[in-house]
């Protein structure tokens, strides 16, 4: 403790750690508490077994019985110690349980039945990490499919985010034709029109042009974002025309110097939007939740919505699942986080 | 990343990596096809067809969309194709806003519609209060001399990145019955709360749990409005003999203005849609507690057995009123700080 305040004490250019200092890093540390905690704890719980997960109160680490295979016994049997009421204690392995009365035997000598009361026994547990629930939770309810749905939607999409909206934002960017100012301007106005006020006919349409329950119905209407559009043209008006001019003399198609001139100059830009697109794909769940209804087209989030809200809920899958669904988008933030928070700072857009 | 010595780079970027001539492979077959459209259409049409595959998607789902929904609104019967829809001209909007007394949702004909529009406005003043508050105090404890600042931002932005549902789910977890927040409860020696079954219990966490969720976003934005205000006129301020206090209130406040305003109306318009982390949080409940106004829209529209498109698009149209008149607050707003 007093190495950490003398290395806080040696602060840049300060000579001494005041009050404000104090209450500074006093605010962040309760932060921290309170926004990586509830991840922290989601990713402790989701190892724990479906009997353990329903003790109240919890416990922090995820616990595991300690089990013996004895002799006579095709399944391993658990083991608890026993105090006896002389106060002794032993270590014994639990044969079957009859109400408040539990049959115990020696693993050592197996021949012989102990009886001993149930509130005479401690389990004997050690920490366990095991990967049941994730096992479990991906085979039984379909979760692998959702994690396929949710792949081929980030994927794709980001696919065609980057190839549509940079076509656009190159035109938007470098050429003058009539109805440009008009085209930018509607494009960008509709940032301002949310989603959930357009839900009804979005509906209508999709299911015209038959895309409901299609993972179509998901992939292209995303594709065309007024952020990527607008975040790429600002980036592309930096470009100089020369070059662009250059490669014409040298006989290039349009196309060609969209592909081989603006597009490898404009890679910053299009890392930016890679990840705010997968974040965003990966994360949707309103328009999934419209567009599909058969759960075999699901993506993760309307998967583990639905999962949720079903009756008798298995907590122990549900958060293994959980984890599941935030390990990517944590994993890319993990590597890219000072992309991530620029890109956000200075577009103002999330 | 291995880049040959004294092999020259092309203007085009392109080096000897797999992915790059697997790249310069698709540009040559696709070329063939866009240099054939190139000589139909000639140079001068070329933007037109770069800004067609996006301008076609955002008018089909966006535009065509938008234009359909004040049919909805002004037509009526439970049909869902356009056509078969009788014309009932403002009907819809009077049945929502038919009501004896304003302040009381039970003597209007839609009383859900009033008491989402209740719940959405104390839900909206609460949350931007405290989600703008917060995320000033963050800004600016964050831009003074901290150790492992990048650290410190990165976990408060984190749940930014985690999608409503994750969000929902974690705190469901936590609040429950028998959760870790009453199991800490209880172990001090206090009863247990029923967080998800009490409505202001309910109302309250709502806002809280979307503060978390959003509050990096905002801070962010308000750290990057604290980092340009240039620091020499903070030395310049204590050479004249400033507190801390006087150069807070005279130089950080008024510079910061313009980016707080930006903050307020992002998270205002986002409030006033508060829909997914809820929906998957209480679904509404209990009761109607957390029932807000997209999540009426949602029902009406989609979940309720005699679905009423009518109403709903008359309802997300009011909205959407709503929504416009803070966005060209903030144009205005934007327009000022340029």
């Amino acid at each position: 403790m007093g190495s950490i305040l003398t290395t806080l004490r040696l602060t840049k250019g300060r000579k001494r750690l005041d009050i404000t200092d104090i209450l500074s890093y006093f605010y962040l540390a309760m932060g921290v508490i309170i926004m990586f905690a509830p991840v922290v704890w989601l990713i402790l719980s989701s190892f724990k077994s479906s009997g353990e997960i329903v003790k109240f109160p919890p416990r922090l680490l995820p616990f595991r019985q300690e089990t013996v295979m004895v002799e006579g016994y095709e399944e391993p049997l658990p083991l608890y110690v026993i105090t006896f009421d002389d106060g002794t204690t032993q270590t014994l392995a639990q044969v079957r349980r009859i109400g408040l009365e539990a049959q115990m035997i020696d693993p050592a000598n197996p021949g012989e039945i102990i009886k001993v009361n149930i509130n005479q026994r401690q389990p004997v547990e050690h920490v366990y990490f095991g990967l049941e629930n994730y096992i479990e939770g991906i085979e039984s309810f379909d979760f692998g499919l959702y994690l396929w749905n949710s792949v081929v939607v980030t994927v794709t999409a980001t696919l065609l985010t980057l190839l549509f909206n940079s076509m656009a934002a190159f035109a938007l960017s470098k050429y003058q034709f009539r109805g440009r100012q008009t085209i930018f301007i509607i494009m960008i106005s509709t940032l301002m029109v949310p989603l959930s006020v357009v839900l009804v006919p979005v509906f209508l349409v999709i299911t015209n042009v038959g895309w409901n329950n299609n993972l179509m119905g998901i992939i292209v209407p995303a594709a065309a974002t007024p952020t990527g559009v607008f975040l790429l043209r600002q980036y592309m008006l930096t470009i100089p025309d020369e070059l662009i001019a250059a490669a014409r003399i040298d006989g290039a198609s349009e196309w060609r110097i969209y592909a081989q001139v603006i597009i490898p100059l404009a890679k910053p830009a299009l890392a930016v939007l890679t990840i705010f697109s997968v974040m965003w794909r990966w994360n949707d769940f309103l328009w999934p939740l419209i567009v599909l209804s058969r759960s075999e087209y699901f993506t993760l989030q309307v998967g583990l919505a639905s999962f949720q809200g079903e009756l008798n809920v298995q907590w122990n899958l549900i958060l293994a699942m959980t984890v599941l669904t935030l390990l990517p988008i944590t994993l890319v933030f993990g590597f890219l986080q000072r992309y991530i928070t620029t890109g956000i700072a200075t577009t103002g857009m999330k | 990343m291995s880049v040959q010595p004294g092999v020259k780079h092309k203007a085009t970027g392109s080096t000897n990596r797999p992915f790059n001539s697997l790249y310069d492979l698709i540009i040559n077959l696709t070329d063939m096809f866009f240099s054939l459209i190139q000589r139909i259409v000639g140079l001068r049409n070329m933007p037109y067809i770069f800004v067609l595959p996006n301008l076609l998607i955002f008018g089909i789902f966006i535009l065509f969309p938008m234009l359909l929904n004040f049919v909805y609104a002004f037509t009526g019967g439970s049909s869902f194709t356009p056509f078969d829809r009788p014309w009932v001209g403002t009907e819809n909007f009077d049945r929502l806003l038919a009501c004896e007394n304003y302040l009381d949702p039970h003597t209007c004909n839609e009383d859900l519609f009033w008491r989402s529009v209740y719940n959405t406005i104390g839900y909206v003043v609460f949350q931007v209060a405290l989600m703008v508050l917060f995320s000033l105090i963050t800004a600016l404890v964050l831009n003074r001399k901290i150790k492992a600042r990048g650290f410190f931002r990165s976990v408060y932005f984190y749940p930014v990145l985690l999608s409503p549902i994750v969000v929902s789910l974690i705190w469901k977890w936590i609040l429950q019955e028998n959760g870790l927040l009453n199991g800490i409860i209880t172990s001090l020696g206090y009863d247990k709360i029923p967080f998800l079954v009490n409505a202001d219990w309910a109302r309250s966490l709502v806002i809280f749990i979307s503060v978390w969720a959003f509050m990096g976003f905002y801070m962010l934005i308000l750290l990057a409005g604290l980092q340009a205000i240039p620091a020499d006129l903070y030395e310049a301020s204590a050479i004249d003999g400033a507190n801390p206090w006087q150069s807070f209130s005279k130089i950080t406040l008024p510079l910061l203005m313009p980016t707080m305003v930006v903050v307020l109306v992002l998270s205002l318009i986002r409030a006033v849609q508060v829909f997914d982390i809820v929906f998957a949080f209480t679904g509404g409940g209990p009761g109607t507690a957390t029932l807000y106004i997209v999540q009426y829209i949602y029902n009406y529209g989609f979940s309720s057995p005699n679905k009423l498109f009518g109403i709903a698009a008359a309802a997300s149209l009011l909205m959407a009123g709503v929504l416009v008149v803070l966005t060209i607050i903030q144009l205005v707003f934007r327009r000022e700080e340029n």
